[in-house]
């Protein structure tokens, strides 16, 4: 077979899916003020299932994020927001979208302007303060989904907060939308987004296998459904294709990956402007990138939810996710990862956008060189802002911790 | 005054202060940020004590935190970790902003004291939910407390405490009141002192001291007020003295300020009637919110433009931290309320040291030309 044969053997049939199913979501999402369907803003760690109950469309700010810095359009954004008085020292994310919003710039000209937004600090302290500035601009309602912390464990007190929230988020969409919240339908939802997160942990378990059908950038790409869509039948119909691809690909011994010598972990967001090259850089080594702690974010909280009882078990599902817990808990679960996918090193992203992930990222290496004697190595960016990103130095960098690795095996 | 040099020396030398208060048997429990339910502390018989970060070589931190960390945090931690808090008995975290939620897992990971407690506090002080989810906290604060310290903490001492917290806030209240009627009468710096010191020295006797510094201050005649312009400070802690008399050189006069060393501090007293627990809750429901808090989306904007009236500010200095994400998100739209006003802004970023001081003095003056 010719390279280019190869290379095409090696590429994805379901990507092409996935586009279109993000461009019919992002269409459908636009022409919202004509079909009058509300549309809420989200935190993509928030909980969408009682969107999806209420037939309001749910945009993330943070998945446009992503396509702002794939597209290569993130540090023209962060430098207006800059400009407007946003420290350049701020999450990428929030920067990008910030500036975004007032212009309407952007992929696809911009998102469609909000009707409620609904903030969940889960994930983060930026979340909020990103959402009060948009509640200024547009003038909507905002909820306030507050997931406590859970440093050493779920307290109970933070149980019946958070519970009691589920309810008062539930009215609040009553309010807005001037309709019931359907707790029939509310099961279903609650079904399919069950289903959806399992498909998702299986497609991503399929990395397990040597070589890997897929890499870390793929699952990259693959993420924006769970993130977008979790709750509908489109997520769980798509995920079970795409596990048929990866599972043909097992069989068929195609590698995500040349020639895989050497399995790597990544820790963090990805570096949205730089995926390729990170990809061919590591490629290059015969180092598969075969898992990483972000995209399990979205799966990774499975064990908390009864499935007979979705609502109730969400409000702890949704507080105990990978970035709402403490470095401690963070490092077992990395722990785990190195064991289950075999990996021979990490790779963690210091993401100057991102403070609760990036903070606590040396102990974790600590804790994995002490537990697990493996490599681990950094590379410091703004995940959407390119003008942080010294390609030379991470280059050299890369070569020096494949030259450890490779030592190692 | 010689009370007010018992502050000053406390806020200049803290470490020292808290040695012999330990030597003299008090426990001591360190805390970094202003939402830490200190009246608890103190109801045990412990010593709360703010930690501001004075360690000299900062870069101890390293290790642990990246390099894009505020410097209030990685100070703390240097700190810590250079061993001169060996007097500490503990500390504790409230929840606020990112950086302190890591520290306090890089803190608990990597140190030995008897005690280490997160308060993980609602973000949205807005519910009756989360005020309810606040007092539990507070409840388990408590009980923590007793549980390590194997105590009893009742609640009259509790509310004994409320009293002392009552009296240094009220007497900080009005020694601000007092400078913002004349200042004259006690210099920026040192009432920034008092203010420090406040949250080092043991409770009681600066509650004491307090009374009598304002005492002594009413009485006093009234020198004329001086012909500088009032001007605000607002950000989140202020630990630089000398921005106080950098600015009075440039011809300004902090007269009020919106800073958790400061106002955000002893804004808002406690019912000394009902539960304690839920007055204490109540307490950081009603304060002036800081911004890694929610209460409502333009309640900072409001207040800020407020206090600048009330005290017939000027203009405003912006006092932040590099890296502190909830004050960098809330400059943009605090400036934008201050300009709707006509009130003039200026934004100064600092890190564990202060800019140059020529350089730092020419800024101030420009700005206070504007004024
Ligand atoms: S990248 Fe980090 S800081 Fe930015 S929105 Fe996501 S979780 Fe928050
Ligand atoms: S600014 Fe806010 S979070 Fe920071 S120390 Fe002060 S009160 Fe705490
Ligand atoms: S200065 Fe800002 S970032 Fe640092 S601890 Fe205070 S609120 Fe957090």
């Amino acid at each position: 077979m010719s390279t280019q044969e190869q290379k095409n053997k090696r590429k994805f049939r379901s990507a092409g899916r996935m586009r279109e199913i993000m461009t019919e979501y992002y269409i459908e999402a636009k022409s919202a003020s004509q079909t009058g369907k509300p549309v809420a803003w989200i935190t993509s760690g928030g909980p969408v299932e009682p969107l999806i109950v209420m037939d309001v469309i749910p945009v993330y700010p943070e998945n446009y994020g992503a396509m702002i810095g794939a597209s290569h359009m993130g540090s023209d954004l962060c430098a207006k927001a800059e400009a407007m008085g946003y420290s350049m020292d701020l999450c990428s994310y929030a920067r990008a979208d910030i500036a975004c919003a007032l212009e309407n710039g952007g992929p696809i000209g911009g998102l469609p302007k909000p009707d409620m937004l609904v903030c969940c600090n889960n994930i983060c302290g930026t979340v909020l303060k990103w959402y009060e500035i948009q509640a200024r601009y547009f003038n909507v309602p905002l909820f306030i989904f507050d997931t406590p912390f859970c440093h050493t464990g779920f307290s109970d007190a933070a149980r019946t907060y958070v519970r009691k929230q589920i309810d008062e988020y539930i009215d609040f969409l009553e309010t807005v939308c001037r309709k019931k919240f359907d707790l029939d339908k509310s099961i279903e939802v609650g079904h399919r987004s069950i289903q959806g997160q399992r498909l998702w942990q299986k497609v991503l378990d399929t990395a397990t296998h040597k070589p890997s059908p897929m890499t870390a950038f793929d699952a990259f790409f693959f993420l924006a459904l769970i993130v977008t869509l979790r709750g509908t039948q489109t997520v769980v119909d798509y995920y079970t294709e795409l596990l048929d691809e990866m599972n043909e690909r097992i069989e068929q011994g195609i590698g995500a990956i040349e020639n895989e010598r050497y399995r790597i972990l990544w820790d963090n967001l990805p570096i949205w402007y730089r995926l390729k090259w990170l990809s061919e850089k590591f490629a290059s080594h015969d180092a598969c990138l075969v898992a990483d702690t972000y995209t399990t974010a979205w799966c990774g909280t499975m064990k908390y939810i009864d499935e007979n009882n979705f609502i109730d078990s969400m409000a702890e599902a949704y507080t105990r996710i990978y970035l709402n817990i403490g470095v401690d808990e963070m490092a077992e679960s990395v722990l785990g990862m190195i064991d289950k996918y075999e990996v021979d090193g990490v790779v963690m992203h210091s993401n100057r956008s991102c403070k609760p992930y990036s903070f606590g990222q040396y102990d974790i290496q600590q804790i994995i060189q002490k537990e697990k004697g493996l490599p681990c190595m950094m590379i410091e960016s703004h995940m959407v802002d390119e003008r942080s990103f010294s390609e030379s130095q991470v280059d050299a960098r890369i070569d020096a911790f494949m030259e450890i690795v490779s030592q190692r095996k | 005054m010689e009370s007010i040099r018992e502050f000053i020396a406390a806020s200049q030398h803290p470490h020292a202060y808290a040695r012999a208060l330990k030597e003299s048997g008090t426990a001591i429990i360190g805390y970094l940020c202003s939402y830490t339910p200190e009246e608890i502390i103190h109801a045990a018989g412990l010593h709360p004590m703010r930690l501001f970060g004075s360690a000299e070589d900062i870069s101890l931190a390293d290790t642990h935190l990246q390099s894009y960390c505020c410097s209030l945090v990685r100070g703390a931690l240097a700190d810590v970790l250079a061993g001169n808090l060996e007097y500490l008995d503990g500390a504790v975290f409230p929840h606020t902003c990112d950086t302190i939620q890591r520290l306090s897992d890089i803190w608990r990971l990597n140190t030995k004291f008897r005690f280490f407690a997160d308060v993980v506090l609602p973000v949205k002080l807005t519910t009756e939910s989360s005020r309810a989810y606040l007092s539990d906290v507070l409840k388990k604060f408590r009980m923590d407390l007793e549980e390590a310290f194997d105590i009893t903490i009742t609640n009259e001492a509790l509310h004994d405490s409320i009293q002392t917290f009552n009296t240094i806030r009220d007497m900080l209240n009005t020694l601000y009141e007092i400078r913002s009627e004349n200042p004259s009468k006690i210099s920026g710096r040192d009432l920034h002192g008092i203010v420090k010191g406040s949250m080092i020295m043991d409770r009681d006797a600066a509650a004491q001291a307090l009374v009598k510094i304002a005492d002594e201050l009413r009485a006093e005649a009234a020198p004329p007020a001086p012909k500088r312009k009032r001007v605000l400070v607002a950000g989140s802690v202020c630990s630089h003295p000398d921005v106080y008399t950098m600015l009075e050189k440039a011809g300004a006069e902090v007269v009020w300020d919106d800073l958790c060393t400061g106002s955000r501090y002893f804004g808002g007293m406690i019912s000394t009637s009902g539960d304690p627990i839920e007055a204490i809750a109540q307490r950081s429901f009603d304060r002036l919110i800081c911004p890694a808090k929610h209460k409502s989306i333009t309640i900072r904007g409001e207040n800020l433009v407020q206090a600048a009236r009330e005290h017939d500010a000027r203009g405003v200095i912006f006092l932040q931290l590099k890296f502190c994400d909830p004050h960098s998100f809330d400059y943009p739209y605090l400036k934008e309320f201050l300009d709707s006003q006509h009130i003039p802004s200026m934004l100064l970023e600092v890190e564990d040291q202060l800019p140059g001081e020529g350089q730092l003095l020419t800024r101030f003056e420009t700005f206070v030309h504007m004024l």
